[in-house]
Order: C-alpha cells, then sequence, then structure tokens
C-alpha cells in the first residue's frame, strides 16, 4: 500500500479557560500519521492525551495551528461538517464502550449507517457481516448487557467499522477489560490492521502500547522527542 | 435520518419509562378531553334550545313576567305582575291579528289508584294551545275544546312520564285521577320531549285555564303565548301588545319576546359560554403542555451521554433535534387522540342526561392544540439536546 499523510497536525494547541485562568492542555503538538499505521499514543493522566485524541477525532477543534485530514484543513469546520467527517471517516472505540443499552447489538452496530444516510436492508446486512467476521453473529438480538465486557468493547468495535472509515480512534480500549479480554481486543485490532486500517490506540499501559508499530508520547502537552 | 428509524426510536425512548410517558400524556389527555366535552355541552346547549325556539314557530310571540336584560332588574328577584286578566284583555284587542293562550302553573301530586306521581307541573291553559305552540302534539285522544274550557271541566292531557307511572301500558283516554283531591278525566297524551338539565319535559298535566284557576286560585301567569296570524304583522303586534300591557304594567314587570329575538339572545349566551368553557379547557391543555416539556428536559439530561455518543456517530444537529421534538409530538398527539377519543365518548354518554354535542371544529382544534403545544414546549428540550457537546456529553456521568 502505498503512503500516504493520513493526518497531518502542525504545531496544534488547545487551551481551555476556566473563569480567569487559562489552561494549556497541548502546547503544540507537531505529528504526522501515514495510512496504515498502527500507532499509540502513550501518557500519564493530564498528559492531554484525550484532548488530543478528541482533536484526532474531530469532536473538538485546536485552539491554534492546523490539522489536515487526507491534506484537508478541518481545523476551522463548523459543526455539522465535523459530524459529517466522524461519521464518514473515523470509528470510536471508547473504554466504557458506550453501547445504547435499550438497543440490540445489532441496532448498536447499524447506528452509524442510520447517520450515513444508508437504507435499512443496506445496513443491517453490512453490520450483520461485521459482527460475523469479528464472531459475534449469534449475539445479534441481545442486549449489551447479556454480554461481557470483552464482547461488549468487540460490539462497539463493529460498530467503528460500519461505515467503513479510514481510522480507527480508540481511547483506552482495554481499560475496563481484564487482561486476557483486553487482549483479544487488542488482537483484534492488530487484524484491522493488517487488513489495511489506520489505528491510533490511546493508553497509558506501557504493554499494551509497545504491541503498535510505533509510539508516540506525550507528557505535559508535548510530544517527547525520541 | 429516516422517519421510520426516527419512530422507533421515540417509541422505545417513550416505552422505555412506561408510567412517565402514560401520567405526561394525562395531562393532554385531560385537557383534551375537557375541550371537547365542554364545547360539545355548549353546543349541544344551543342546538336544543334554538330548536326548542324554533319550534314554537316564527310567528310566535311571548310575553313573560318581568324584565329580561334589564339593568333596572333588582339581581334575581322577580315579582309576577303579569295576571290572566292581561291574557283575556290581549285576546280581545288582538282577536283580528292573532290568538293567545295564557298558561299557569302549579306542581302538586298526581294520583291514580294505588299509584302517584309526584312534582307533576299542572299547566292551565286554553284550548287553542296546541294550535299556536307548535312542537305540543296530541298523539292520542285529543286537546279540551273551547266549550270544555269555558265551563271549567276536569279534563286532562297527560305527559309521557305521567303515562308511564300512573297506567303503564295501559290506555289511558277516560281513565279518571286525582290531582291534588279533585278527579280528572284524561283525554289526552301530548308529545314526548325529553329531558333538558335534569327537569323532566314529560311530567306535565294540561287541564282548562278555568279549571287550573278554580281549584289552585292561580291568577299570576307564567307565559302568555301569542300566535300572529301572518308573519309579516309580527313586529306590529308585538308593538301593540306592549302599549295594550304598559296600559296599566311598567316595564320593569313584562318582557314581550319573538322566538327570533329569543333566538339571537340565546345563541350569544352559549356562544360565549362555549367559548369560555373552551376556554378554561385550553388552560388545562397548557398545563398538560408545560408537563411534556418538563419530561422532555429530564429525558434529555437522563440521555446526556446516548446524545454525545450519537453526535461522535455522525448525528448532526437536527438528527437530535427531530429525534426529541418526535418524542414529544408523539407524547403530546398521542394523548390528543385518546383526549379526543374519550371525549367523543363522553359527550355521546352525557348526552343521555343532558344535553351535549360534539362538533367537529373542536375535534380539529383539540386535534391542531396538542400537536402545537408538542412542537412548541418540545421545541426548547430538543434544541438544549441539539447543542450539547459531544466531549462534554460523553464524559456526562
Amino acid at each position: 500500500m502505498k503512503k500516504t499523510n493520513l493526518i497531518r497536525l502542525e504545531n496544534v494547541t488547545k487551551d481551555y479557560s476556566l473563569g480567569d485562568l487559562t489552561v494549556k492542555v497541548l502546547k503544540g503538538i507537531t505529528l504526522k500519521i501515514d495510512n496504515g499505521e498502527f500507532v499509540a499514543i502513550q501518557g500519564r493522566s493530564g498528559s492531554g492525551k484525550s484532548t488530543l485524541m478528541n482533536i484526532i477525532g474531530l469532536l473538538d477543534t485546536p485552539t491554534a495551528g492546523s490539522y489536515f485530514l487526507e491534506d484537508t484543513d478541518v481545523s476551522s469546520l463548523k459543526e455539522d461538517k465535523l459530524s459529517y467527517l466522524r461519521n464518514k471517516k473515523i470509528g470510536f472505540v471508547f473504554q466504557s464502550f458506550n453501547l445504547l443499552p435499550r438497543a440490540t447489538i445489532l441496532e448498536n452496530v447499524v447506528l452509524p449507517g442510520i447517520y450515513a444516510g444508508l437504507n435499512q436492508k443496506d445496513r443491517e446486512n453490512t453490520a450483520i457481516s461485521i459482527l460475523e467476521k469479528i464472531g459475534l453473529s449469534e449475539h445479534i438480538n441481545k442486549r449489551p448487557n447479556q454480554l461481557s465486557g470483552g464482547e461488549q468493547q468487540r460490539v462497539a468495535i463493529a460498530r467503528a467499522l460500519m461505515n467503513n472509515p479510514d481510522i480507527i480512534l480508540a481511547d483506552e480500549p482495554t481499560g475496563n477489560l481484564d487482561t486476557k479480554s483486553g487482549q483479544e481486543v487488542i488482537n483484534l485490532l492488530k487484524t484491522l490492521h493488517k487488513q489495511g486500517k489506520t489505528i491510533v490506540l490511546i493508553t497509558h499501559e506501557k504493554d499494551i502500547a509497545q504491541q503498535t508499530d510505533r509510539i508516540i508520547d506525550l507528557t505535559d502537552g508535548k510530544i517527547d522527542p525520541d | 435520518m429516516d422517519l421510520n428509524e426516527l419512530f422507533k426510536l421515540s417509541y422505545r425512548a417513550l416505552a422505555a419509562n412506561r408510567l412517565r410517558s402514560f401520567l405526561t400524556m394525562l395531562g393532554i389527555i385531560i385537557g383534551v378531553f375537557a375541550i371537547i366535552l365542554l364545547v360539545s355541552i355548549g353546543t349541544g346547549l344551543q342546538t336544543f334550545i334554538t330548536n326548542q325556539i324554533a319550534g314554537l314557530g316564527s310567528n310566535l310571540i311571548f310575553v313573560i313576567p318581568g324584565r329580561i336584560g334589564g339593568a333596572r332588574t333588582p339581581g334575581g328577584v322577580v315579582s309576577n305582575k303579569l295576571v290572566v286578566a292581561d291574557a283575556k284583555t290581549l285576546q280581545l284587542k288582538l282577536k283580528n291579528e292573532a290568538s293567545v293562550a295564557p298558561v299557569v302553573s302549579q306542581i302538586t301530586t298526581v294520583k291514580y289508584k294505588n299509584r302517584e306521581n309526584k312534582e307533576t307541573t299542572i299547566f292551565g291553559t286554553t284550548s287553542n294551545y296546541p294550535k299556536i305552540v307548535q312542537n305540543a302534539t296530541i298523539e292520542q285522544g285529543r286537546f279540551f275544546s273551547q266549550s270544555q274550557e269555558q265551563s271549567g271541566a276536569r279534563n286532562a292531557v297527560i305527559g309521557h312520564t305521567v303515562l308511564n307511572n300512573l297506567f303503564s301500558s295501559q290506555n289511558p283516554i277516560g281513565k279518571r285521577f286525582f290531582i291534588g283531591n279533585n278527579i280528572y278525566i284524561v283525554i289526552g297524551v301530548i308529545n314526548k320531549r325529553g329531558a333538558v338539565f335534569g327537569i323532566d319535559q314529560d311530567n306535565v298535566v294540561i287541564i282548562p285555564l278555568s279549571a287550573a284557576q278554580r281549584q289552585f286560585g292561580l291568577t299570576h301567569v307564567n307565559t302568555i303565548f301569542i300566535s300572529v296570524n301572518s308573519s309579516s304583522l309580527v313586529s306590529r303586534v308585538k308593538d301593540q301588545t306592549k302599549k295594550i300591557l304598559l296600559g296599566h304594567l311598567t316595564e320593569d314587570d313584562f318582557t314581550v319576546q319573538t322566538a327570533e329575538s329569543t333566538l339571537s339572545i340565546v345563541s350569544n349566551i352559549t356562544n360565549i359560554l362555549s367559548l369560555a368553557l373552551g376556554g378554561i379547557a385550553a388552560i388545562s391543555l397548557l398545563v398538560g403542555g408545560i408537563g411534556v416539556a418538563n419530561i422532555m428536559l429530564v429525558s434529555v439530561t437522563e440521555r446526556t451521554r446516548e446524545i454525545g455518543l450519537r453526535k461522535a456517530l455522525g448525528a448532526r444537529r437536527i438528527d437530535i433535534l427531530k429525534q426529541f421534538l418526535l418524542e414529544a409530538v408523539i407524547l403530546s398527539l398521542t394523548g390528543g387522540i385518546i383526549g379526543i377519543t374519550l371525549g367523543i365518548f363522553g359527550s355521546l354518554i352525557l348526552a343521555r342526561f343532558l344535553v351535549s354535542q360534539v362538533t367537529l371544529w373542536s375535534v380539529f382544534i383539540a386535534f391542531g392544540f396538542s400537536v402545537v403545544v408538542g412542537i412548541v414546549f418540545g421545541m426548547a428540550p430538543a434544541i438544549r439536546a441539539s447543542k450539547l457537546s459531544p466531549i462534554e456529553a460523553l464524559r456526562y456521568e
């Protein structure tokens, strides 16, 4: 696969103002992630890694600097445009799974397809084939609370794959799981990486981070230069 | 996001809190129910009174004691100064243009063998009464003649309630029964008129004026009916009647009405009544709407994380807005439809005891109102939901 710049951040900063106080959370981040890469962003809590993930995931916009996603400057897009790009380009995996408790597994996976405007038949077929590949097809009509934590996180990954995005953004995906199911989730991400997905993993666990191709260390809002 | 999917979402959200959804709906149900029912009562009343008056005939003038609509009448106090002699004077002076029937009344008990019928209204009138009052027809037998009336014969025409209570299925004609201590003979049965506000219009016995006067010592009249021979003469006869009565009465002592003038007064009053009743009911619908807004705000807060997730997965503001707005509209619309159904049933049941008539416009207004209530009161919570930032919403515990 030809390597191209998928994500490019140039001198990105993010400030939060708490009353009179301005907190500088990101202090000039410059990084590039090529397509097909499996990258870990590692850092302690308070290092700014969640903020960085929000910016990469188009959930938030930088205070200064630019963010190019596939050579398009997305750092100052309007909310609805960002929603559109998130829907098409990015698949999220959260620490706490964030499945809708009252919806079935199939309905949860289908969700991004609804906002992409797919018709019911197409999106259900897509969701079913993804769930089959991940080995969850016997659970499609269950509710999330009938599944184990590891299974729930795999459902969340299936949901992230729904619109066939370029990037999977996983924020502490193993944080709520025991070691064994955590490793299963990482193995699944590895498989997806082999199939060509770009995966950005945010974690504070060193042994998880070491299973990726490249580690970006974040300390106090800056990238450690090694 | 397609409508089908939106409906499914809203339904699921509402079904997840069945009791809460139902109680919220109840506010709307009661409001809509009240609108339909109260407007039905107003309309039913109007139709009933209009028909009653129209049934009297368009050439009819009636004189009643006291002054209606006069500022000088002391509240609620009417001292009756209209007497039988006034009716006789009118008949004498108007004999070329009209015929006159005075009506006196007394409430007493009537008996037949061991049966009795209490609180029967005894009307005393003249033989031309059925000719003048067009909605009074003789179903069986006949009305008393002029000579019977003048001789004070104890003949009686009975209403359906009296017929049923005293004679059951027997043929009443020729039967002798007691009004007070006097024996009367049934010579006829008058048509059925039903009940108005619990007052039975069929619990009546009509007897000759002279007999009623002799037995009860009545001199004051309830009403003097004047039937004008031609409709072109109605306003002239009305003026003449006033002039004649003013000979010894004052303007405060009587009121002369035609069927038409009464009709317009009545429809004014009942229109105001309908509006006032509808207005009161609309306030309860408003309160129901506030209930919808309240519960939607709770729902938005409860589902903050869900909203954040949906936004992260690509929902735009409008998608979230639609979702919550539809939920509010479904709540109020379902409430509205249930309220309308109950209101229609309610007024059908009510029509058996009271007057009530469902009007199409009140159904439409109630339906429209409940949709509007849903949109108006659902809008603020839906906008609030749509504006939530996905990061903060996802972080919400």
